[in-house]
């Protein structure tokens, strides 16, 4: 029976360890943009090298915990909600990690006066993405404050796009290149994802709720 | 060894097998469908729990045992028992989970009819009351534990993989004990009829404990419902645990939690003994199927959470079942016992006396039974039941619990009042000094019928009245019950 629940307790504790590093795949990549933003490019790349890491050790433990509660026939009601968050989340960490590679590739020019919206940008987006895994968490656990943490990241989506609309309101009305502009929007368009995605693990998350106890 | 015996046994084994096919859906159904416990682990846990509560707790029911104890000839057992095999197979083979208590009360009832037999009318009632009574006290106990748990499991809040862990672990312990149950409960119908045929010989394994016949018996019949699970058990799970209504590991641990509750509460004597022992309330013990509890506790449970996601069609078809399972095991008995009794001339009643005596005569008017009609049948016996019936019914058109109580008082046997048996076969430190002195000063006495017994040895004895405790009447009228089978000559070689 010990083996039983020492079984249990390892798998809790992946779970755990998977959505800390996605937290904390978040937070490398404010720190780069901020980073970038500033022309440190040596510590940009490095973060983006850790992000790197971190994603990979991300992507082996979610297959590790797929594949555990999938051998030992584990929660098999929820299962599939589960799996569906982990992989869900895990395309999120994903595209933090694409994102910051492509300012490594194509290192857009962001003006001056544009620094601080993209700051604000990635907070926001950020802020989303860590309420969602705040939200799984309670899904594990504390089912109840599910609803809290999306509520919480629905607000910071609405931010996020209207401080990108901002950007790109600013930008197109500038006397910029055409390119330049276009480029701008890829840039923005692309750290915006992190908040689109991040609301659909959360409409994902709302359901398996309501199945969980419903 | 006789090889009819060995024949006639089959049909036993396979009724045990078409009681497990059937009955694994309520101890195991739920941990099965809602894929927390494997088919072949939950059905290898159940064969060895049903077969240790059919040779350890089972040997020790002899109150099932005389369910069928009316049925005096082994070919008529054997008709019995391939009914109701007969039936309860067709229902697993409709994927519908039936009582096998009332199909056996059914080919009961069968056997009655073929032989000219009085119907006790209470197990009639049994029937229906269980009918009712099981699936909505089981349903409201579902609906509330559901609730219950529910409102706990928010505010407890643990972790989803560890309430996973306790759930499994629940339905295997609960699987388990139910399996334990089932198998001492249910062996008396499966193998109860052949225990006073001396199949086997006591046996001791290395001098440390002694296999009684009757438990090795018992293991037989506990095997085979243990194959009836293993090998056709999946069938009944499939139109419960999907088709009625959905069933996830929680729920179907409430379900099986609620339909072992209301089992215990309702129907466990022990328990009963025990709350009353400790002056608290006890619940009125009545008769529930477990396979209509369960039922009962799915439906409950489904009303709790989403009322819209039980299939109602199924549950008619269930409830057809319950209807179809006992009135075909009656008809299935009367034809087979027709066939047994004149294509293969096989007895399959033993003929038993009825003599109306005065003191018949007059049980029967304390009774509020009239007897102007019949005071002249005094001193006349009659071998056959059916003449015995028609003689009655000729002269007055008695009701079937009037003829039943007439054909219990008239009821010719030969009992002998022995202290010797007192106390070497009945624990006497169970009576008291009053009851024991009541025996001892009747030691030697003869009767004919248990009226005249229970008359000189128990009525007006001031250690044998009713006292209005609850227990102990109880336990007076257990006594006075073992006493009378102990006295009754050819009862007294079956009790152990």
């Amino acid at each position: 029976m010990s083996v039983l629940f020492k079984k249990t307790k390892e798998l809790e504790s992946q779970i755990d360890e998977y959505l800390d590093s996605v937290i904390k795949g978040g937070l490398i990549f404010k720190i780069g943009i901020k980073c970038y933003l500033e022309g440190q490019t040596e510590e940009f790349e490095n973060h983006l090298k850790e992000l790197r890491k971190i994603e990979e050790r991300a992507d082996d433990l979610r297959r590790n915990i797929e594949i555990k509660l999938y051998a030992r026939t584990l929660i098999p009601e929820a299962r599939g909600d589960v799996l569906g968050l982990l992989e869900s989340c895990d395309k999120v960490l994903n595209i933090t990690t694409e994102t910051l590679l492509e300012f490594s590739v194509e290192i857009p020019d962001i003006a001056k006066p544009l620094k601080q919206d993209f700051i604000e940008l990635a907070d926001s987006s950020i802020s989303c993405l860590e309420n969602t895994v705040s939200g799984i968490r309670s899904y594990f656990k504390n089912i109840d404050a599910v609803r809290d943490y999306v509520t919480k990241v629905q607000f910071y989506k609405k931010e996020t796009n209207g401080i990108a609309e901002r950007i790109k309101r600013t930008v197109f009305r500038s006397k910029k290149r055409h390119s330049y502009k276009i480029h701008i929007r890829y840039f923005t368009f692309h750290i915006e994802r992190i908040a689109e995605h991040s609301e659909d693990v959360c409409d994902r998350l709302s359901i398996a709720t309501i199945k969980r106890f419903e | 060894m006789d090889i009819t015996v060995w024949f006639f046994i089959t049909s036993g084994l396979f009724l045990g097998w078409s009681l497990g096919a059937n009955h694994a859906v309520n101890v195991f159904g739920t941990a099965v469908v809602s894929k927390m416990v494997r088919f072949r682990v939950a059905a290898v846990i159940a064969g060895i729990f049903v077969i240790l509560g059919a040779v350890f707790s089972g040997a020790g029911t002899t109150r099932t045992l005389t369910d069928l104890g009316s049925i005096n000839a082994l070919a008529g057992s054997f008709a019995v028992a391939l009914a109701v095999g007969i039936a309860v197979t067709a229902m697993t083979k409709a994927q519908l989970p039936v009582s096998t208590s009332q199909a056996v009360i059914g080919a009961i009832i069968g056997w009655n009819l073929f032989t000219g037999s009085p119907t006790d009318q209470s197990s009639l009632s049994k029937v229906l009351f269980s009918w009712v009574a099981s699936p909505l006290i089981a349903a409201l106990f579902g609906f509330v534990l559901f609730k219950f748990v529910k409102r706990m499991l928010r505010k407890l809040n643990i972790h989803l993989l560890e309430l996973d862990k306790y759930t499994r672990i629940g339905l295997i312990v609960v699987g388990a004990l139910a399996s334990y149950s089932l198998g001492a409960n249910n062996i008396g119908n499966v193998m109860g009829m052949f225990a006073s045929a001396p199949l086997f010989a006591d046996l001791k394994v290395g001098g440390f404990f002694a296999v009684s016949g009757a438990q090795q018996l018992f293991f037989l019949g506990g095997l085979a419902i243990a194959v009836g699970i293993y090998s056709y058990g999946e069938r009944v799970m499939t139109t419960v645990g999907k088709d009625l209504y959905k069933i996830s590991p929680l729920t179907g641990l409430v379900v099986v939690s609620a339909e072992f509750l209301v089992l215990m509460l309702f129907t466990s004597e022990t328990l009963e003994a025990f709350l009353i022992s400790l002056r608290l309330p006890s619940f009125p013990l009545v008769p529930l199927s477990t396979t209509q509890a369960f039922i009962g506790a799915v439906i409950g449970v489904g009303l709790a959470k989403d009322p819209l996601s039980i299939n109602f069609r199924v549950l008619g078809k269930i409830g057809i079942g319950w209807i179809v399972a006992p009135v075909g095991a009656g008809i299935i008995t009367f034809f087979s016992l027709f066939f047994i009794q004149n294509v293969f001339e096989q007895k399959v009643i033993h003929p038993v006396p009825y003599e109306v005596t005065e003191s018949v005569i007059e049980r029967l008017r304390t009774s509020g039974i009239p007897t102007s009609t019949i005071d002249d049948l005094v001193g006349r016996r009659f071998d056959n039941k059916k003449i015995f019936k028609n003689e009655l019914m000729s002269r007055t058109p008695f009701s079937s619990e009037q003829i039943f109580d007439i054909f219990q008082y008239s009821l010719v046997d030969s009992i002998r009042v022995d202290t010797a048996l007192v106390l070497t076969r009945f624990d006497a430190g169970r009576l008291t000094e009053g009851q024991y002195q009541s025996i001892r000063l009747n030691h030697g006495a003869t009767f004919r019928h248990k009226i005249d017994l229970e008359r000189l040895v128990f009525d007006n004895q001031a250690a044998w009245s009713v006292t209005g405790n609850k227990l102990v009447d109880k336990q007076i009228a257990d006594k006075k019950a073992t006493l009378i089978r102990l006295f009754t000559i050819e009862q007294a070689a079956k009790i152990k």
